[in-house]
């Protein structure tokens, strides 16, 4: 190994901050409904009508608080996307290559992102029908994965 | 037309890995060029603005830490302000408080030295932590979202945003300041390795350290110095939705709403004939046609034929991203500033090798800053 005369020192370094952060009532009720009864619910704003997933307390085009909740069904449109091919072990949840996509839910205004599975990925399309797919009651906890990912409605097929 | 002109400016070289500066220090690098580009000493100086980003730094109030080296502390302490977000971001703010009176000089700072973090791990971290980043998704993810959104939308091709990437890469050839130059082939960029469908290594910007600096001035100072003031004639910025369920990505309404803002402000009506060069955010090859066309250059879904017919090139009618653009070298946050400098450089006559042909009396600079252009700021700097 060659030294060069100015040598150059590098820290190494690696910030661990915990938080605990509030989900806040709305997301809440939907983290819950997901968790206890592999639900999907949006908020619609009763001025302009427009359902969002993920919910929020106020509608963001009319920023009114004046919402109320709606069962969404677990089934939608994919609007796009990728297969994540590189790696990054201290971040990723999956093994790659895995999938993502954006889900419009029947009756929503805006998309879901998460994975896509069952799938395979020269397979997909933008406009296809997908569905939901949830963990096992018993493996759920209130976390967004517990819906697991999306796949084509009707199953894979395969 | 505002009373605002850049008087000085100064950029590092953009490369992988910079071990023989710390933050600190790029920014001292670009503080004293900047300032001796103006010919001002720092105590002429009575505004500073840095930009900067915690995340990126791994430390809090990372603003706060170049403060000796800018020059903010001299003399007991001086006006001193800070922006998160892309060096834009600091060009406007900078701008703003000169025009409220209170200011005539204004030093904007930008640094990043994206090889001492974890690009992935950072850029997960600007996702909400409830719905999002449990996903593991980062701006690649995210940004091959967007592309794959535009081109089903608008049927465009991977060879498209392919044309862009050897464009780019082959300007830079001739900008010292670049990172990444080369005289890229379409089999070459098309059988680069997938790391985000549709998006290959080719597709995509580096990671850099770098950092910028510019001198702003009000008017009354500006016409006094020996250097030929760039003027800003029209800027804006524009933000929209942050969840990317809610925005039908192969869109850029905040970008729109910039661009005409901007160009109101400047009284431009009719952009493509009468704007003469565009340095604009490509931190991922489809970025530059869809940029383009939300600046209102040509119809969506245009952009990616007007390059393959060579109207962005480096000789061509409207050059887009002479300097190689952020496909080259993308400090993060610097970047946008950089486009700044690089259009100010072919205003002045001053960009060397890279100089395009004809003269330059008006350019576009755009800076980004989120996932997928989440906001925009639009620039047009004039003679």
């Amino acid at each position: 190994m060659s030294r060069s005369a100015e040598e150059n020192i590098i820290y190494d370094g690696r910030i661990r901050m915990p938080y605990k952060w509030a989900a806040g009532k709305t997301s809440s009720f939907f983290l819950t409904q997901l968790r206890d009864h592999a639900k999907i619910w949006g908020t619609r704003c009763s001025l302009c009508q427009m359902i969002f997933v993920p919910p929020r307390k106020n509608c963001p085009r009319c920023v009114t608080a004046d919402t109320t909740w709606v069962e969404l069904p677990p089934r939608g449109i994919l609007q796009t996307y990728t297969e994540i091919h590189f790696s990054e072990p201290l971040l990723q949840p999956l093994e790659p290559p895995y999938m993502y996509g954006v889900v419009k839910l029947e009756g929503a205004d805006t998309g879901l992102t998460h994975f896509l599975g069952e799938v395979e990925p020269e397979k997909l399309r933008s406009g296809m029908r997908m569905e939901a797919v949830f963990k096992k009651k018993e493996d759920r906890c209130g976390l967004i994965t517990d819906l697991l990912y999306f796949r084509p409605e009707g199953g894979s097929g395969s | 037309m505002t009373d605002v002109a850049i008087v000085g400016m100064a950029q590092t070289p953009y490369r992988r890995r910079r071990d023989d500066a710390n933050f600190a220090e790029l920014i001292y690098e670009v503080s004293c060029g900047a300032l001796q580009d103006a010919g001002l000493e720092v105590g002429d100086i009575d505004n500073f603005i840095t930009v900067s980003n915690d995340f990126w730094d791994g430390r809090t109030i990372s603003s706060m830490a170049v403060q000796d080296a800018c020059g903010s502390s001299f003399d007991g302490g001086r006006n001193v302000s800070t922006v998160e977000g892309d060096g834009t971001f600091g060009l406007l703010y900078g701008m703003m408080r000169i025009l409220s009176g209170a200011y005539r000089t204004t030093l904007v700072v930008v640094h990043c030295k994206g090889s001492e973090g974890n690009m992935r791990l950072i850029t997960n971290g600007m996702f909400d932590y409830i719905y999002t980043r449990p996903l593991g998704i980062e701006a690649t993810g995210a940004a091959a979202l967007q592309a794959r959104r535009y081109m089903d939308k608008y049927k465009l091709t991977e060879e498209d945003f392919a044309h862009v990437s050897i464009k780019n890469r082959g300007n830079a050839l001739r900008n010292p300041n670049a990172q990444l130059a080369a005289s890229l082939s379409l089999d070459e960029v098309m059988a680069s390795t997938p790391i985000a469908s549709p998006l290959k290594l080719h597709d995509i910007s580096p990671i850099s350290d770098g950092a910028a600096a510019v001198v702003l001035a009000h008017r009354n100072v500006a016409n006094k110095l020996g250097r030929k003031p760039v003027w800003v004639k029209g800027i804006a910025h524009c933000s929209e939705a942050h969840f990317l369920g809610d925005r039908d990505l192969a869109e850029a309404p905040a970008l729109r709403d910039a661009a005409f803002r901007a160009y109101q402000m400047a009284g431009i009506e009719d952009p493509f004939a009468e704007i003469d060069l565009v340095e604009l955010y490509d931190a991922y090859s489809y970025m530059e046609p869809l940029w383009f066309e939300e600046m209102g250059f040509c119809s969506k879904g245009e952009g990616a034929e007007l390059t393959r017919l060579g109207a962005t090139a480096f000789d061509g009618p409207l050059p887009v991203n002479p300097s190689g653009g952020v496909l080259s070298a993308h400090a993060v946050m610097v970047a946008g500033l950089a486009r700044v400098i690089e259009a100010a450089l072919q205003i002045r006559g001053e960009a060397g090798e890279r100089q395009v042909e004809g003269p330059v009396e008006l350019a576009l600079a755009h800076g980004i800053n989120g996932p997928c252009g989440q906001s925009h700021c639009v620039v047009i700097l004039g003679e």
